[in-house]
């Protein structure tokens, strides 16, 4: 009872956090500008992330874990990269 | 794909709580971001998600494993203290680049100056 209980529960948050993608990559898709884009990838990459730590809990296993944290990793990375590319022309000066 | 851990009661009771918080606050984060007019007022709402979502989504893992494997689990804590620190640069570099971008271009995009 208990398990199922939790079960319906973590899926229903896997949902919720699938519609939270959606809507960045309807951000993403939309734009209107290049700013507003970088804003949607960087909303995507976090409930990504947070996708992949409920996953962690469904399955029990530390390797989702590990993603999650190379995923948020990567993603300050990429969006530092964008927002200073839109600054100035270049990304390595 | 329908499973959980064998959690007892109480615990399973904090995991599910915790997370469907978390996952409420990153759907409020987005759709914000989807409904905001400017851009200006489009960065400030995925904020939500990547403060009080990661941290409540990261507490109910915390308290799912340190139950499970009946000893302190707190690597989640690494998440928590990098998305903490690192979204307010990303985002002041954003709205600094946005604001360069704007005013090159002279348009009334641009919030009103003080």
């Amino acid at each position: 009872m208990t398990v199922t209980a939790l079960a319906w529960t973590i899926t229903l948050a896997q949902v919720l956090l699938g519609i939270a993608m959606c809507c960045a990559a309807w951000r993403v898709a939309v734009g209107p500008r290049a700013q507003d884009r970088i804003l949607g990838l960087d909303t995507l990459y976090v409930n990504a992330m947070l996708l992949l730590i409920t996953f962690g809990i469904q399955t029990g296993r530390t390797l989702y874990f590990e993603s999650a944290l190379i995923v948020s990793l990567l993603g300050f990375v990429g969006t530092v990269a964008c927002a200073k590319f839109l600054m100035r022309g270049e990304v390595i000066e | 794909m329908i499973q959980a851990p064998d959690l007892p009661q109480w615990a399973a009771l904090v995991t599910g709580i915790l997370l469907l918080g978390g996952a409420i606050a990153a759907l409020i984060g987005s759709i914000g971001l989807v409904r905001m007019r400017s851009f200006y007022d489009r960065v400030h709402p995925p904020t939500i998600g990547s403060s009080m979502g990661v941290v409540l989504i990261a507490a109910a893992s915390i308290v799912c494993f340190s139950v499970l494997r009946a000893r302190p689990s707190v690597h989640e804590v690494l998440i928590v203290v990098f998305v903490t620190l690192t979204t307010p640069v990303t985002f002041m570099l954003l709205g600094r680049a946005a604001l360069y971008r704007d005013s090159a271009e002279s348009d009334d995009r641009m919030p009103p100056s003080r």
